[in-house]
């Protein structure tokens, strides 16, 4: 452990980016409620929701940063997630041929539904392995298409367009409640997970294993092949890595995350609807890992946490904003609506998709290789061999 | 972690080489230790569906799905119904058609799977319809020569300004990260596309707004007590004129041959003295005016606009350049056209919720039997 510690680099960019991470996160639900006067909760439980996105670009950037695979239907492997544990822990399957309801504790659910979605991920991979690059991107567009309208047209067995509600919670069999609880110490059996910070604590505990894997992943032979068929597919089947299969596990691996993630989601708001898997979360998933920095860790990271923020936080508030600022400096008649105009705070709502586009093609145009690239990536893209054959750098 | 992955691989580095030389040449004889059972499994059914099999499965696959379950619906429904949705599908299909073009010029040239040409398409029927009033066109009163030619202007003025634009978007949004991660224009592509729609939400608002209904409403009977209106065949002679003048323009002219060279080689096309800038620019601009007549023809054919309907409608007519084979346009053209069938007649003859589903199964169908696309060649890996 020591030898360990010891050899942490300060002065790596990305160790001090997990440092700052972590000290972060380990602050933050104290931080968010004493900044409220104790009512935080709605802080925590948003950033709970954060981290289930940032689960999800650890999971894409398996796919697209480390094997440079372009999938464009990841909210699909998230949907599949989550209908696996919302079929496997409700009354729902009563209406199906087995006429009960299955209740799998959440943490084995957890399991098996990381292993469906990566079933999925491998059976999407298998017939598409022989397409290359985009082709492979507009199949992947097709499944994220399919899988929601699925479960929605799925009638009384995926709920149709209400989803499936009244999922269970989960549960632990002891747990100590304490004052940091603001409860009495004592020992509680049957532990139900409804604070918010209870799911924040998990949801740190699933991030931390998720990044130790996909760390663990990348500097792993499987890691140094995805990279190989990244940068070129032709000469790493001629240097002898097996593409089929390297492919498969990338599509897998990168599924069974949103399988974590999928699982969480559903448990935490005890409901899946199909609406919540549609193009647009896909998107927004390969945004969090191409602004944050395709391949490197905590840049995905970063970028997931940057995008959710402004995207459910800073433009969710922007109108209420507004309106606030209008008044506090005596422009107080901007939020007046009369012909033309419904008040400085509506108008900002009809200007929300705009300000997220100008974001993203700001940030895109200024920094292309997004906020804190994989140093390797760089290297090899400022070093012009990324997109140039082999024979051109002879002639030039 | 270390070994993740050699569940599935030989045991030694020889064998990886051996490995590979089987796999390139398939000519040597495959031993048992050289690939493991279940993944020579997956090779052979791979090689078998990859070739000219796949396409006579596909093929196969159709005629029956057509003959079996097609067929006696459209019977069951009559002779009247199966014309009427007939030319509703191939008008459909003519503007899926007029939008595909622009995916698949664009995709052609440089490689970008163009997410805002969707949008492009709603602000050509958005852009059109303030310039419908401008020249007195109004629902129920304008007619004869005064309709067409004021028609006309406004196709060729909003064609014009939706060009332009299209041309400027390349400039400020992808012509900056030609050298880019191949990611970068893709993403940028997507926010220019909440940009497009956010202008419109902003102009508009969110809500289905009413496009003038000027085409004459007649129908024409052709017998046994069927019809086509009018304005099916219009759509479909101002579409078939559109993409043959488009065609004959990248065949014959000098800036379609100088596109078809960049298309096909840049640095090439570059060393024969190709402006490259200029060349793309012109392929922007050519796609986005076919996708703004589409924008007027699907105002004009179905009388309501929505300023997020451009999103679906581009998944879709992507989905239909990739079907024909994506960089081809008579391919571009027929997948429209074929999509916009299936379109109609799953609406029409089966649950309208599944229509969706049954399109992109289809795409998914034709690229894992036929990656090229209908008419596509094998593009070489770049």
């Amino acid at each position: 452990m020591r030898a360990r510690l010891a050899r942490i680099d300060w002065h790596d960019r990305n160790t001090v980016v997990y440092g700052v991470l972590l000290l972060l996160a380990l602050l933050f639900p104290a931080v968010a409620q004493f900044s409220t006067g104790g009512n935080g909760n709605f802080l925590v439980s948003t950033a709970a929701d954060a981290g289930v996105y940032v689960l999800l670009a650890l999971g894409l950037n398996v796919v697209v940063g480390f094997a440079g695979l372009l999938d464009l239907g990841y909210a699909a492997f998230f949907a599949i997630g989550a209908y696996t544990y919302a079929m496997l822990a409700s009354n729902k399957l009563a209406v199906s041929p087995l006429h009960h309801g299955v209740h799998i504790p959440f943490w084995i659910a957890l399991f098996v539904a990381v292993a469906v979605a990566a079933l999925f991920g491998a059976m999407l991979g298998a017939p598409t392995l022989r397409l290359r690059g985009d082709y492979l991107a507009i199949v992947t567009l097709g499944f994220g298409e399919i899988v929601p309208r699925i479960f929605r047209n799925g009638g009384s067995l995926t709920g149709g367009v209400n989803g499936i509600t009244a999922l269970d919670l989960p549960t632990l069999p002891v747990w100590l409640d304490g004052p940091w609880a603001g409860l009495q110490l004592a020992l509680v059996r049957d532990y139900q997970f409804i604070d918010p910070t209870a799911y924040y604590v998990l949801m740190l505990i699933l991030l931390g294993l998720a990044i130790i894997l996909t760390s663990n992943l990348l500097r792993s032979r499987l890691g140094r092949a995805w990279m190989a068929i990244r940068e070129d597919e032709v000469a790493a089947a001629a240097m002898g890595v097996n593409t089929v299969a390297t492919k498969l596990l990338a599509f897998a691996v990168g599924a069974s995350f949103s399988g974590f993630a999928g699982c969480f989601y559903g448990a935490k708001l005890s409901l899946v609807s199909p609406e919540n898997f549609s193009f647009v979360v896909s998107v927004t998933i390969l945004l969090m890992v191409v602004l944050g920095g395709m391949g490197n860790i905590p840049g995905v990271i970063v970028g997931a946490l940057t995008i959710y923020f402004v995207d459910f936080y800073v433009l969710t508030n922007l109108p209420s904003w507004s309106s606030g600022l209008a008044d506090a400096i005596g422009l107080g008649f901007l939020n007046q609506s009369h012909a033309g105009w419904t008040g400085l705070g509506d108008e900002t709502q009809r200007l929300i998709y705009l300000v997220f586009g100008l974001i993203l093609v700001v940030t895109m145009v200024l920094r292309p290789q997004g906020l804190l690239p994989s140093r390797q990536r760089q290297e090899e893209l400022a070093g012009g061999t990324a997109d140039e054959a082999l024979a051109d750098v002879g002639a030039a | 972690m270390g070994e993740a992955g050699a569940g599935l691989s030989p045991n030694s580095p020889s064998e990886w080489l051996v490995f590979s030389a089987v796999e390139k040449t398939g000519r040597l004889e495959r031993g048992p230790r050289d690939v493991p059972p279940g993944l020579r499994t997956v090779r052979q059914v791979r090689a078998v569906l990859g070739g000219r099999l796949g396409t006579w499965l596909l093929a196969i696959l159709a005629v029956l799905v057509i003959g079996l379950v097609v067929v006696p619906k459209v019977v069951a429904g009559g002779y009247g119904f199966f014309v009427q949705i007939l030319a509703f599908g191939v008008a459909n299909g003519a503007i899926f058609a007029l939008i595909a073009l622009g995916y698949t010029m664009v995709y052609g040239i440089i490689e970008l799977i163009n997410f805002a040409h969707g949008d492009v398409f709603t602000l050509g029927a958005f852009v059109s319809l303030p310039l419908l009033s401008a020249f007195g066109l109004v629902e129920g009163k304008s007619s004869g020569a005064g309709l067409w030619f004021g028609l006309l202007a406004v196709f060729a003025i909003t064609m014009l300004i939706i060009g332009v634009l299209n041309m400027l978007i390349e400039r400020v949004a992808y012509r900056p990260l030609r050298h880019a991660p191949r990611l970068a224009p893709l993403i940028t592509a997507v926010g220019m596309s909440f940009i497009l729609e956010g202008i419109m939400y902003v102009w508009r608002g969110a809500f289905n707004i009413h496009y003038p209904d000027l085409l004459p409403g007649q129908r024409l009977p052709i017998g046994e007590g069927a019809s086509i209106g009018v304005k099916d065949v219009l759509v479909v002679v101002v579409a078939v004129v559109l993409v043959g003048l488009f065609s004959i323009f990248i065949a014959r002219s000098r800036l379609g041959k100088a596109m078809r060279a960049t298309a096909q080689d840049r640095d090439a096309a570059a060393l024969v003295g190709i402006d490259i800038d200029q060349t793309i620019s012109a392929t922007f601009f050519l796609g986005a005016i076919l996708a703004a007549a589409g924008g007027i023809i699907f105002g004009l054919y179905f009388n309501s606009v929505r300023f997020d309907q451009g999103f679906e409608a581009g998944l879709i007519a992507f989905t239909a350049a990739v079907f024909g084979g994506i960089g081809n346009i008579p391919g571009a053209a027929l997948g429209g056209l074929i999509i916009g069938l299936i379109q109609a007649f799953s609406n029409a003859y089966f649950q309208a919720a599944w229509t969706d589903v049954v399109i992109f199964a289809i795409l998914i169908l034709v690229l894992v039997f036929r990656p090229t696309g209908l008419l596509g060649m094998a593009v070489p890996q770049k």
